[in-house]
């Protein structure tokens, strides 16, 4: 019970009129950052990030998540009404979503897309409210050598689930943490890898990576495959809104799944895409009328947009209890973290309950506002996507290198910006996966640090990280998930002969 | 496709044999504070020549048809170029004469060059977008944005 009390306590933080206007705008911003092209959750947070310096640690993550949440309902907009996914995770959004719109039932797949949501979220919510003081309690006892086994296990995700080419993703994730160990070293002090030069001696920002690789490269697939926006209107009437309310309430066999899988998958790294294929499939699978799926299926929106959202919450569960982010917006927000001050991590409970507990309240209020925002303000959202090309690239472009400027004052980071942008753009193309590389150089100091105390606990034995029982079982799942593709392709062949 | 393949891994290959070095110079071994400056750079980088040394051959052995589509959709190489090249022009403009009049000038260039737009929409835009930043970011949030080299342009505004 004392989770309860403690969330009273968070809910007198956000229920604050200032949190609360703090949450409306971000879930205002953050909407439209995830209806326009070229800018999602992870960059639309990253750029910023620079106004929240100024803010109490407990709003600036309150406007954080809630652009964040924004971004995750925009991309409903874009996938019924345009066919855009705005987001890898509303592809799946797109099979049913857009049919409907274009039989003129817009209105009733926004409606569906935004309950689903909510419900995604609000399930995911009440998780992170019971489990979140659970595993920090149980985190307390880490040391360096389970928080590597952690880490290990997380980039081990992105490799055994992640579903790309293995070399690639771990060419992905070293050049991440490369990147991160490029400037002072942490423990020496000495300077490494700038090749003599001052402007390298900073090292590479985060952000300014997040802002290029997700925001400038986004921009250059996106001119080059042509886009042609062609929305359908619709709109979100009072009746609509009821009768579809009333139609969804035979499908809750799919809501509570749909959250489940959505709830379990998005605790791991990268997992709100998989996740919303993952629940679209089992929704068609064990429909009665699976043939209806890829036409206009309602419940061909309830089942990703539920597992999307229920994700979407859930990957911010290993950020705020054992510092390691489940996403890359998570991985920004960890980012902010350090900046206003905070350590993230298990101790964040116990030296900062209001912190953990307003963002954990914040959830709550910042979901229901943005239910409701999302659907009064359909058309208005919808019609951003309607201004011309040559109107939003470039503003697009202008709005990143403030956000890039911004971190640091440096205008070399405009310029890291574009290069990254290239980066991005090249790799997107050769299907190298992003997503790792950010949170490499997030976790990178964090890592070698636990690596290195590690080291110097054991002086120089490797067999630290077997010495406990848990960051042994924590190393050996980690190996087991980046061979496990491989085995069940060796088992997979021999079942064939 | 393979060709862009093979050539990004061969780029990979050469910044992990650079970095290698680079590590090994800082030397990787066991000082007074535990394992030295090097150490943790040196593995990460020989995981990366590893990895791309076997990107770039799978990327030789490759013969599917999806290896042969060529690395850039027909027509979409002159779009992305329209997009980045003023895009990085006015990171250069910005150097010069400050962020917001670069920006005018690259949203004015942009809509009217390539969108098309009329003179009057073009010039509205491009002047409003970056007045309205001004006064959100350098008044409203205090974030001064970069004034360029001859600051008697930004001492202006």
């Amino acid at each position: 019970m004392e989770a309860f009390g403690n969330l009273m306590m968070g809910f007198q933080i956000a229920l604050t009129p200032y949190n609360l206007l703090i949450a409306t705008a971000g879930i205002f911003l953050g909407t439209i950052i995830g209806v326009l092209p070229g800018l999602g959750g992870a960059n639309g947070v990253a750029i910023l990030l620079p106004i929240t310096f100024a803010m109490p640690p407990t709003s600036a993550i309150i406007l954080l998540s809630c652009i964040y949440w924004g971004a995750l309902f925009g991309g409903a907009i874009t996938s019924i009404l345009f066919n855009i996914p705005g987001e890898p995770w509303s592809v799946a959004t797109t099979f049913d979503g857009h049919p409907m719109a274009k039989q003129g039932r817009g209105g009733e797949a926004l409606t569906a897309a935004f309950t689903s949501s909510f419900f995604g979220a609000a399930f995911a919510i009440v998780l992170v409210t019971f489990f979140a003081p659970l595993i920090a309690e149980f985190s307390l006892k880490f040391g360096p050598p389970e928080f590597l086994g952690i880490q290990m296990l997380t980039f081990s995700a992105f490799v055994g689930l992640g579903g790309g080419s293995v070399p690639k993703t771990l060419v992905s994730i070293f050049i991440g943490f490369l990147m991160a160990t490029v400037g002072m070293d942490i423990i020496s002090g000495q300077l490494r890898l700038n090749f003599g030069t001052i402007e390298l001696m900073r090292g590479f920002n985060f952000v300014v990576a997040v802002i290029g690789l997700f925001g400038i490269g986004e921009i250059l697939l996106t001119v080059e495959e042509g886009l042609s926006l062609k929305g359908i209107q619709a709109k979100v009437t009072w009746r609509t809104i009821t009768s579809t309310l009333k139609e969804l309430t035979q499908y809750w066999r799919t809501f509570i799944r749909s959250a489940v899988i959505g709830s379990w998958m998005g605790i791991k790294p990268g997992g709100a895409t998989p996740a919303s294929f993952m629940s679209y499939g089992f929704a068609k699978r064990l429909s009665k009328t699976p043939e209806k799926f890829g036409k206009g299926a309602i419940e061909g929106v309830v089942a990703p947009e539920t597992a999307a959202h229920a994700a979407g919450v859930s990957a911010l569960l290993p950020m705020i209890t054992l510092g390691i982010p489940g996403s890359p917006t998570a991985a920004v927000m960890l980012g902010g973290l350090l900046i206003w001050g905070l350590q993230p991590g298990p101790m964040l409970f116990k030296e900062k309950p209001e912190f953990v507990w307003g963002l954990i309240a914040s959830m709550y209020t910042g979901n229901v506002i943005g239910v409701l925002i999302v659907l009064l303000f359909v058309p208005f959202f919808a019609a951003i996507l309607r201004i011309p090309f040559a109107i939003l690239f470039p503003s697009i472009v202008f709005v990143c290198a403030i956000g890039a400027y911004a971190v640091n004052n440096s205008t070399l980071d405009i310029w890291y910006m574009m290069i990254f942008g290239v980066m991005g753009y090249v790799f997107k193309k050769l299907d190298y996966p992003i997503a790792p590389m950010v949170l490499a150089l997030v976790l990178g100091d964090l890592a070698e640090t636990a690596l290195r105390q590690s080291l110097i606990m054991s002086q120089g034995s490797p067999k630290i990280f077997f010495a406990s029982p848990i960051s042994a079982t924590l190393v050996v799942a980690s190996i087991l998930l980046v061979i496990w593709p491989s085995i069940s392709r060796y088992l997979g062949r021999t079942a064939q002969h | 496709m393979r060709k862009a393949d093979i050539a990004c891994g061969v780029v990979l290959l050469v910044l992990g044999g650079v970095l290698l070095w680079e590590s090994v110079k800082l030397r990787i071994g066991w000082g007074l504070n535990g394992p030295q400056a090097g150490f943790f750079p040196f593995w990460l980088a020989a995981g990366l020549v590893l990895c791309s040394a076997i990107i770039v051959v799978q990327a030789f052995l490759n013969r599917s048809p999806a290896a042969e589509k060529p690395y850039i959709q027909e027509g979409g190489l002159v779009p992305v170029l329209k997009v980045a090249l003023p895009a990085f022009g006015m990171v250069a403009l910005t150097q010069a004469f400050g962020l917001y009049p670069a920006a005018a000038i690259y949203l004015a260039l942009y809509m009217r060059w390539i969108g098309k737009h009329r003179w009057a929409t073009t010039l509205a835009v491009s002047l409003a977008l970056p007045v309205a930043s001004y006064f959100v970011f350098d008044k409203w949030f205090l974030i001064p944005m970069p004034k360029g080299h001859w600051t008697w342009i930004s001492n202006l505004y």
